[in-house]
């Protein structure tokens, strides 16, 4: 998973002279990791230490002269360079005071950007598409300068993509493949991994495209326009406004960071950064923006620099390895989803042609956006589409669909599509973070059925709604739970297991996990309370109905980290946790009393899972069960079990050693002065 | 055809015509080589004329004699005399295009399951070492043990235990000394003996008159021996021609004389004693200084400090090692300690310093080896000093002897096993010659079986053992233990006569005769056994030439009794009813006169095959009673041999683990010889380093050969491939997960069992089943004395 941790303010944005003009220019990476370089549009150039959000430097143009591109620091020379006017180039060193007093030298045509790259000479990139090293440049200021490109082109202006390679200095126009009748790109990103260039842009329509470019292109000395091909490889959700700007840059192979666009679930507000992992399209971090955001963002050794309101805020992020397992949370327990969904992943990366996916679903969705079409007609369209769609497609489209649904159904108290979701989810191919609201609309809905669905499929479900889910499971009447429609092997697997209590108390036998000890020192420990009975035939009826068990048991299989449940879970209220933990305690005893039976069941809490809950249900609630008389028992019973437990183990323990003497005494061959004994060769 | 176009090269090459480069083999450019005639190709009678002509051909080069070189490969045989220079190499065959694979395929079937007596109750224990004597000019190790046998090894040919000289009750050998290639001992029966390392036995012990004897050295000049006497005197002793005399005693000391040391030049001697070293002047006979060695600290001080090693250096610096655990360097001059190492909290028992002195060893009793250096403290200096620099840590008792060959550190003491723990800093090539190695077990078998009946012969050095092995009921899976029928019992216990120990013996195959031999007596016996029965009769009336053997061997059918004797010949009698009755001796017809140490005997009693260790090997055709041919000398020593029953081919196992298979009746190495010296060996093969010590054959499979060593087991197929380098060796797991079909394409010659360990003997009895005797080393280690206490850290 990705993070973005708390940010901090490098600085002020300095006053915006025209509401037009933005107030930074450009960041870029000062002579080391620790240095920024802040190029603002009121003449100033400030050099910061970023750990200590501090400048170290400034320098500034005269009143009238104007910078004219973001400065950068040149590694190789240890030396600044900046453009002023277009045409005057500036190289200055850390300890010179005075910019005017630095060099300076003259092109003969208008400068559009320097770009520095570590471990390399700058490169200065004319407007009119030239790019010259800055050294050779400086040799020579007046050296004429080419037109690359043609007339009416400007840079960041159409669908073209100019590729200069130096080295052999050739040049390479490509076309940008894109959707037909996408605008230009608003923000470019580009990184070499490994021999290959990989290029991102974003679109207006929230579409991230990424396209590969080999460093060393065989097609040497052709001319003319060579067309790019690009994948799609991210979707942003679009929210309701009509949106004007936003840029990306690439985290990672992975990861991208957006700024400008909706957080799917946060509404209309678009000021989020958000970082998306582009494998598995899902939301990885995101972080409210305070104020105005320019849509501008840059990113150096692991920090995110974002322009927002007035101030230039420093985001450190971090990128984990875009595992499967990291994408979902915990590895889910039972393997058989998991590699379900883990297929559907691969289907979705392999997807190549997304043409006709979108072509569908926007045929699809025209009659689902009125108003007056029915809860019956809209779920026989989506059957319709879902049946339709090739399968590659539907990882993309299912999402739109379903979020359109649930935003309908909130807006509309009457609309509510069970059937439609249902087949949704069905597909498999809808996540939590691709339809937030999804769950949160069943809760509201008390919808259990769709609840415990989309607890099986969904692999990312958030720890805060995992426990706003739990609460509404166990803030709800038994009675009220019965007449749910549930998933029938999960209700049958809780019957099996309160049956079998009611079978082996008949038998009256006791089986693996009873330990005697135990019960003497218990006797031993409450001696007046002669009438203790065996805890493990203590209080062994279910304590909760056998639907809201089947429900838990879905909640107890769910991924999660402790750390982040662990602050949610003390949302519950004590009679909550007393009755979870009283199921718990239930599933805890059950399962130590009944290994030996092998219920048949698709889906069944494994022992772990229930202990770490208890643990972190004690956790959470340590003090209050501690205090709160009704759950005194219940600790109690359970810290008599445990110790019962941790006893007999202990006992196995001791005689491990016994138990390998024997197991070793049998491999070797003590038979004493004679044997006759049977060899076979081959 | 081709007799006369070789006759023809070698006259062309004679004249100077021809000179062909033989680089490729050892030899230098200059010999000249020739092919000698295919023998396949030839008629029968030339076959059998072949040794006939090159007798003549050897009078017409005009040699002496056919100098058989020793050259690794058979195909090749090297004759040279000393008087001429011109030395010939023959190809004795060609036949590399020869095809393989001729054998029919039903040949190649499962190798199956054997039933397997496993017999633990040869109570066999080596005796302790006593006594190292390296011989740097013959790299020659001779061991002494605590029960006064005397073994020679062979440093370069694997350790290969050449030589063994019983010993006798009694003996108490304290000291080893070559003097050139001669071999003293002398030991607390106050008397100095010297071997005949030809026929393996005591040559003559002679008196010093001067009480137990603790230690014996030659000079290096090969001239004198001296002695160091209980008395406390330091005799010298002539070395003659064939005796050695009694010169002088030095000046007679107060207390004993433990340990002597030569100074190399001869002149001077030190003698390490109790509480003191002495450095005498050998000329008159006085001593020099006296040198007082401290004795422990503590309650030990009441303990004399008895220096039990003492090493004189030619710069003049002596090294003692003593019972307080120092090891000292003194000045032979001033008659100072230079200086002290504590090497040990108990005794500094033997010392040994190279041959070009820049490294000395000492063994504790505490089981390590130490090692000192004499190298410079600052580099590319002069001023050199003794630093310790290594430790070993291969014993768990006394070490009683050290000795510092060329390129590794040889040591013995109680707990009986030979260590070679080799150098790597003096060593060029890593080989299998030069991985550590040690030898529990004598390279000589020590079980005999009378495979028809069932019976074993159990060799200890007072007394044989005569054992029936048991029997089983049902049949079981591979891997599982059958039950027991019968238990083996022990049928006889027979005592030597007289002080000496057993040198070898043999139980007839019918089980009927006992034979054993010790180095004056030979003694035969008729056992006869009904039911549960045994009686034993002595055979009075031997033949005279019978009198003591190197080696004894009875024919397949126990109708007779091959007997090694003195000069490499072979005595035969036959046996009856009626007693034993000589019938004739077969003598070599040339090559030299050592001891004899294997014989194998062919199954239709037409052959006989003696090994000696010159690595010479016989074969005598026992009808005319006439040496038949010599197989062609290998530079290693023959370590198993057994004369295939169905085919007599002699098959040969060397101690650098090459073999051999020699077709006795065709007088030369068959095909699968040559395949497998042309193809080579595979290297685990190769790196072994226990020598076979058995060969059989398995009647039901001529194919099969049955080898093996101390920690396996093999059945070479020789039907199937040989592996090659690349192949998996040991692929017993592999073969057995793998169906029949795949087993087929992965199966190779080598069929090695190593379920077995420390193996002394294995046998095949006629019903298929085996006989492995095995002496697990933890066995032998219990019945050890224990050794000296040592503070381990939480004991």
């Amino acid at each position: 998973m990705a993070t973005l941790y708390e940010g901090y303010t490098l600085c002020g944005v300095g006053p915006v002279q025209n509401s037009s003009n933005i107030g930074i220019l450009g960041v870029e990476q000062g002579r080391d990791i620790d240095y920024v370089l802040v190029t603002d549009s009121s003449r100033s150039i400030t050099v910061y230490k970023v750990s200590d959000q501090k400048p170290t430097g400034s320098w500034s143009v005269k009143q009238g002269q104007i910078i004219s591109c973001p400065a950068v620091f040149n590694t190789q020379s240890q030396e600044y360079v900046v453009v002023t006017d277009d045409r005057v180039v500036r190289v200055w060193k850390e300890d010179d005071v005075n910019l005017e007093k630095a060099f300076k030298a003259t092109v003969s045509a208008d400068v559009l950007r320097v770009l520095s790259a570590t471990d390399s000479e700058p490169v200065v990139l004319f407007c009119c598409g030239a790019v010259r090293f800055l050294d050779s440049l400086l040799a020579s200021p007046q050296q004429p300068i080419e037109d690359v490109l043609t007339e009416d082109e400007i840079i960041r202006g159409e669908h073209c993509l100019y590729v200069q390679r130096f080295n052999p200095n050739t040049l390479v126009k490509h076309r940008i493949e894109t959707e037909p009748g996408l605008s230009a790109p608003i923000s470019f990103s580009a990184t070499c991994r490994g021999s290959n260039i990989h290029l991102l842009y974003l679109y207006l329509n929230g579409s991230v495209y990424e396209s590969v470019l080999p460093f060393r292109s065989s097609s040497t000395g052709a001319e003319g326009v060579q067309a790019l091909s690009c994948s799609l490889c991210l979707s942003l959700p679009l929210g309701e406004e009509k949106l004007m700007s936003g840029a990306a840059v690439v985290l990672d192979e992975a990861h991208v960071a957006v700024i400008g666009f909706p957080h799917p679930s946060a509404g209309a507000c678009k000021d989020y950064l958000c970082i998306w992992n582009t494998h598995f399209q899902t939301l990885q971090a995101s972080k409210e923006m305070a104020g105005r955001i320019y849509s501008q963002l840059w990113c150096y050794s692991g920090k995110l620099y974002v322009p927002h309101g007035k101030m230039l805020s420093v985001i450190p992020f971090d990128c984990q390895k875009s595992s499967l397992a990291a994408a979902m949370g915990k590895l889910k327990q039972t393997s058989r989803s998991g590699k379900d969904f883990s297929s559907d992943i691969y289907e979705m990366l392999t997807c190549k042609n997304r043409k006709t996916c979108q072509n569908t679903f926007c045929l699809i969705f025209k009659p689902l956006q009125m108003d007056c079409s029915l809860v019956e007609d809209v779920q026989a369209e989506v059957g319709e589409f879902i049946r339709r769609a090739p399968q590659a497609d539907l990882q993309l489209a299912a999402g739109r669909v379903a979020l359109e649904l649930v935003s309908r159904s909130q807006t509309d108290a009457n609309f509510y599509p069970q059937c439609a979701f249902l087949q949704l989810l069905e597909t498999r191919y809808l996540c939590y973070s691709v339809c937030p609201e999804l769950l949160s609309l069943a809760m509201v809905k008390k919808d259990f059925h769709l609840c415990q669905i989309a607890f099986q499929i969904f692999s990312d479900i958030p720890e805060a709604v995992t426990c706003a889910c739990l609460k509404a499971i166990l803030s709800t009447p038994d009675l009220e739970m019965e007449t749910v429609n549930l998933d029938t092997d999960s209700v049958i697997f809780m019957k099996e297991l309160t049956q079998a209590h009611s079978r082996s108390d008949e038998e009256g036998g006791q089986l693996n996990g009873f330990c005697p000890p135990a019960l003497e020192s218990d006797v031993s420990d409450t001696p007046s309370n002669k009438l203790q009975r065996d805890p493990l035939s203590l209080d062994m009826s279910c304590p909760v109905g056998l639907h809201k068990g089947a429900l838990l048991n879905e909640v107890l299989q769910t991924a999660y980290s402790d750390r982040s449940l662990l602050p949610h879970l003390k949302d519950l209220t004590v009679p909550q946790v007393i009755v979870f933990l009283q199921y718990l305690r239930f599933l805890y005893f059950k399962y130590s009393h009944d290994a030996h039976k092998q219920i048949r069941a698709l889906r069944t809490p494994s022992i772990s899972q229930i202990i770490d809950w208890v643990c972190l249900l004690l956790d959470a609630h340590f003090t209050v069960l501690a205090v709160a008389p009704e759950a005194k028992r219940l600790v109690f019973d359970l810290h008599k079990f445990v110790r019962s437990q941790v006893k007999l183990y202990a006992e196995l323990g001791k005689i491990e050693g016994s138990l390998q003497v024997l197991k070793n005494s049998k491999q070797s061959e003590d038979f004493g002065m004679y044997a006759i004994q049977v060899i076979e060769l081959f | 055809m081709q007799l006369f176009s070789s006759l023809w090269l070698w006259k062309l090459s004679c004249k100077g015509i021809i000179r062909t480069t033989t680089g490729q083999r050892h030899l230098k450019h200059t010999h000249t080589c020739f092919r000698k005639p295919q023998h396949k190709h030839l008629q029968r009678d030339q076959l059998q004329n072949s040794e006939d002509y090159w007798e003549r051909r050897r009078r017409t080069i005009g040699l002496k004699e056919w100098d058989h070189a020793r050259l690794s490969d058979p195909d090749w045989v090297c004759a040279g005399s000393a008087g001429l220079d011109a030395v010939g190499i023959w190809f004795r065959e060609c036949t590399h295009d020869r095809e393989e694979g001729t054998q029919s395929e039903d040949l190649r079937s499962a190798m199956g399951e054997f039933k397997v007596h496993r017999v633990r109750f040869f109570d066999y224990m080596p005796s302790g070492i006593r006594a190292l004597a390296f011989n740097q000019d013959t790299e020659r190790m001779a061991v002494a043990r605590m029960d006064g046998s005397v073994e020679v090894f062979h440093c370069s040919d694997r350790f290969f235990q050449e030589k063994i000289i019983p010993g006798r009750e009694q003996c108490g050998i304290e000291g080893l000394s070559w003097v050139g290639e001669r071999l003293f001992s002398a030991g607390l029966n106050g008397g100095i003996t010297e071997y005949d390392l030809t026929n393996q036995k005591v040559k003559y012990t002679i008196d010093a008159y001067g009480g137990p004897i603790w230690t014996i050295t030659g000079n290096q000049q090969g001239t004198h021996l001296a002695v160091g006497c209980e008395d406390g005197t330091v005799k010298l002793f002539e070395v003659n021609e064939d005796q050695i005399q009694f010169e002088r005693n030095l000046d007679r000391q107060k207390s004993r004389i433990i340990s002597l040391s030569w100074h190399p030049s001869g002149s001077k001697i030190a003698a390490g004693m109790m509480d003191m070293i002495q450095v005498f002047n050998v000329e008159t006979g006085h001593s020099i200084h006296r040198m007082l060695a401290d004795r422990g600290a503590g309650t030990s001080r009441s303990k004399e400090c008895v220096v039990w090693s003492v090493v004189y250096l030619s710069d003049g610096t002596i090294i003692t090692g003593d019972s307080v655990g120092m090891v000292k360097l003194w000045d032979d001059q001033t008659g100072t300690l230079i200086k002290s190492h504590n090497v040990t909290k108990c005794d500094v028992l033997a010392l040994s310093v190279s041959q070009n002195e820049d490294s000395l060893v000492a063994g504790t009793s505490e089981g390590i080896v130490v090692q000192f250096q004499f190298v410079s403290m600052v580099l590319e200096k002069d001023d050199k000093e003794w630093v310790r620099t290594r430790t070993f840590r291969n014993h768990t008792h006394d070490i009683r002897a050290v000795a510092e060959i060329t390129t590794a550190v040889v040591s013995g003491g109680m707990d009986a096993q030979l260590v070679v723990r080799p150098l790597l800093d003096k060593i060029e090539v890593r080989s299998a010659a030069s991985a550590l190695r040690k030898i529990h077990f004598p390279h000589r078998r020590l079980v005999s079986c009378a495979r028809k009946s069932g019976l074993m012969l159990f060799q200890y050095p007072g007394h044989l053992e005569l054992w029936r092995l048991g029997e089983s009921e049902g049949k079981g899976t591979p891997g599982s233990s059958l039950f027991v029928k019968r238990n083996p019992e022990k049928l006889l216990q027979l005592k030597v006569k007289g002080e000496d120990h057993i040198r070898c013996s043999a139980v007839s195959p019918c089980g009927g005769w006992i034979v054993y031999s010790t180095a004056s007596t030979l003694r035969l016996y008729r056992l006869h056994c009904d039911n549960n029965n045994i009686s034993i009769t002595k055979i009075s009336k031997l033949p005279k030439v019978l009198s003591s053997a190197n080696q004894l061997c009875f024919s397949s059918d126990s109708s007779h009794l091959f007997s090694a004797s003195a000069q490499s010949s072979v005595h035969i009698a036959s046996l009856s009813q009626s007693g034993c009755k000589f019938v004739g001796t077969l003598k070599p017809k040339s090559g030299s006169h050592q001891a004899i140490h294997l014989l194998a005997a062919s199954e239709d009693g037409k052959w006989l095959a003696s090994a000696n260790s010159d690595h010479e090997v016989h074969i005598y055709n026992l009808q005319t009673q006439k040496a038949h041919c010599t197989v062609p000398v290998y530079s290693s020593a023959v370590t198993a041999m057994g004369i295939h029953p169905a085919t007599n081919c002699l098959f040969m196992m060397h101690a650098d683990q090459q073999m051999f298979e020699y077709s006795i009746e065709q007088k030369q190495y068959t095909d699968w010889s040559r395949t497998v010296q042309r193809k080579g060996l595979h290297r685990f093969w190769v790196e072994r380093d226990t020598p076979c010590l058995n060969v059989m054959f398995n009647p039901q499979n001529p194919s099969h050969v049955i080898l093996h060593d101390m920690y396996m087991l093999c059945i070479i197929d020789q039907s199937l491939p040989l592996p090659d380098d690349k192949t998996q060796f040991y692929n017993q797991l592999t073969l057995k997960s793998l169906t029949e079909e795949q087993r087929k394409s992965q199966s190779h010659a080598f069929k090695v069992c190593k379920t077995f360990k420390d193996i002394l003997c294995v046998e095949l009895m006629p019903d298929q089943s085996l006989v492995v005797v095995e002496r697990p080393l933890e066995d032998i280690a219990t019945q050890l004395p224990a050794p000296i206490k040592q503070k381990k850290f939480a004991t």
